[in-house]
């Protein structure tokens, strides 16, 4: 945002900061939280590994925990929140990015296991101010309702067209298959990737 | 997640040699994050393998030849699968979701782990995930569970659509460890459960999947793969029929038939086999042929359904072959 300035009170700053209190309260009180996992000794050596992940052209040397996926390390730690994170069991396609080229699912990818590979978001394809034709497809066939899936959306609909498969309405349903939109926007969606893929 | 170590084999040899007894191998990672997140699976280290040079995809004299690190969507659309072997090739395109396929491998799609809602929950009994600790299964909710090869210990099926085009077609995965390779028939390859079913396969700790072979099998060009599930794309199987006919004239001279979702392995079916050979391709003859198909069918409250539902696969398999060149 162009009027925003240092003293303003983000959104996500704050959340995160009232989280952070909420949780400290929580230990204060003492109670363990539902669900809390037993800690385990981890095995040695199981500490941080390097990785140099080279994000929409940019490269960003970092300590990760094995265990930290791309999608995780992207919100987290590159505040690359554009990729939403929906099931994070790899059923909903929210968190699409492209690795290499090919659309894949960051919530399934270690980042530790993508050193030095191009991996694009969804804030990497628009040119300066203006928004890749995929991304002005979805404004103009309003291929959305609130927008959570969109970002995923948007990476397969891209990667949907360089594959080739915008042959018919019912090719590009059968290919776009992998992100599910919960209200249901796909009408908009199919024609979205009709106008943004040219045809 | 629990805690793991984490390193990179740059050669085969490596890989063996870093492998241990509480290790997993990683790939695409489609199975194996997945069922860490869900804490079914908690390796000590993961040892990534994805950078091995087991990606070939070639045809030669003695068939086939897939490395284990083959894309699900690089193989479905290769030139030499889609002319030679339609049913692996459509089987891959009826699987998952077209970011799972540019991510998951061959060799990890073979070795995949159930898709039972009882297995990946940690919360309930599974003799496959926690060895004696009861089926949820069999008492709970089964309507996407096995008819065939079940055990009163497991009931879960085996998930992989690849793998019945790969046991129709007689293929074989290709085994390495330190002592070197072997071929295990991909139908021997995998165990029924019986009271062991944290058991599945032959593969032994620290043994790498390096590839898969499909022998030679020119008639295979006259091949299917139809799958019957609740919803058109990105779903398993209730049923599915990998099929493969050597048609002479109207005559079946040969015929390959492998069923998924019934049995708690990929599910040949060589009764049927036998009753289509020498006779004719046809709507009558098919559907006496399928009528013991899954005599040995044991369902459960929620999945009466699969006998019939088998039965009519087969038929639909066969009969869309009858129309093609």
């Amino acid at each position: 945002m162009e009027d925003s300035t240092e003293s303003e009170v983000s959104r996500r700053g704050f959340l995160a900061r009232s989280a952070a209190v909420s949780a400290a309260v929580t230990v204060a009180g003492g109670a363990v939280p539902a669900g809390a996992t037993t800690p385990v000794a981890a095995p040695p050596g199981a500490g941080p590994v390097e990785v140099t992940l080279r994000v929409n052209g940019g490269t960003h040397r970092l300590r990760v925990d094995p265990r930290a996926t791309l999608l995780d390390t992207l919100r987290e730690r590159l505040e690359l929140t554009g990729t939403k994170k929906g099931c994070d069991r790899g059923q909903c396609g929210a968190c699409t990015v492209h690795v290499d080229g090919r659309r894949v699912l960051s919530c399934l990818t270690l980042a530790a296991s993508v050193p030095n590979r191009p991996v694009t978001t969804i804030e990497g394809l628009a040119d300066g101010d203006r928004p890749h034709p995929m991304q002005q497809a979805f404004v103009d066939c309003d291929a959305l309702q609130c927008g959570f899936c969109t970002p995923g959306q948007v990476m397969s609909a891209v990667a949907v067209v360089r594959e080739g498969h915008t042959g018919s309405d019912e090719e590009i349903r059968e290919f776009m298959s992998g992100n599910l939109c919960r209200c249901a926007a796909y009408p908009t969606i199919v024609a979205a990737v009709k106008q943004g893929g040219g045809r | 997640m629990r805690p793991f170590t984490y390193a990179s084999a740059s050669t085969v040899e490596e890989a063996l040699a870093g492998a241990g007894a509480d290790s997993a191998y990683l790939a695409g990672g489609t199975t194996l994050v997945d069922l860490m997140k869900l804490e079914v699976m908690s390796p000590a280290a993961v040892l990534n393998i994805d950078t091995l040079p087991l990606r070939d995809i070639r045809h030669d004299h003695t068939g086939l030849h897939v490395g284990a690190l083959a894309r699900m969507s690089d193989v479905a659309a290769h030139r030499l699968v889609t002319a030679r072997y339609p049913v692996i090739s459509q089987a891959l395109l009826h699987s998952a979701s077209p970011q799972l396929r540019n991510m998951a491998s061959i060799g990890g799609n073979v070795l995949q782990r159930t898709r039972c809602g009882y297995f990946r929950d940690p919360a309930t009994a599974c003799n496959k995930r926690t060895p004696g600790s009861g089926c949820a299964a069999i008492t709970g909710y089964n309507r996407a569970h096995a008819v065939l090869g079940t055990s009163e210990s497991c009931v879960a099926t085996h998930p992989s659509d690849l793998a019945v085009a790969l046991v129709a077609l007689d293929a074989s995965v290709l085994l390495r460890d330190r002592a070197g390779e072997r071929a295990v028939r991909l139908a021997d390859f995998y165990l029924l459960p019986g009271d062991t079913p944290h058991l599945e396969n032959r593969l032994r700790p620290g043994e790498l999947l390096a590839g898969v072979t499909v022998p030679p099998l020119s008639w295979a060009r006259r091949s299917t793969y139809v799958k019957v599930r609740d919803r058109r794309p990105y779903e398993f199987a209730l049923t599915s029929v990998a099929a493969a006919v050597d048609l002479r004239g109207d005559t079946i001279a040969d015929v390959r038939l492998a069923a998924g979702g019934v049995g708690t392995k990929p599910w040949r079916l060589p009764a049927v086999e036998d009753a289509l050979r020498s006779r004719p391709l046809r709507a009558d003859t098919v559907k006496a042929a399928v009528t013991h198909a899954a005599d040995d069918a044991t369902p459960l409250s929620h999945n009466g359904f699969k006998p019939e539902l088998l039965r009519r696969t087969i038929v639909r398999a066969l009969l869309t072959l009858a129309g093609r060149p």
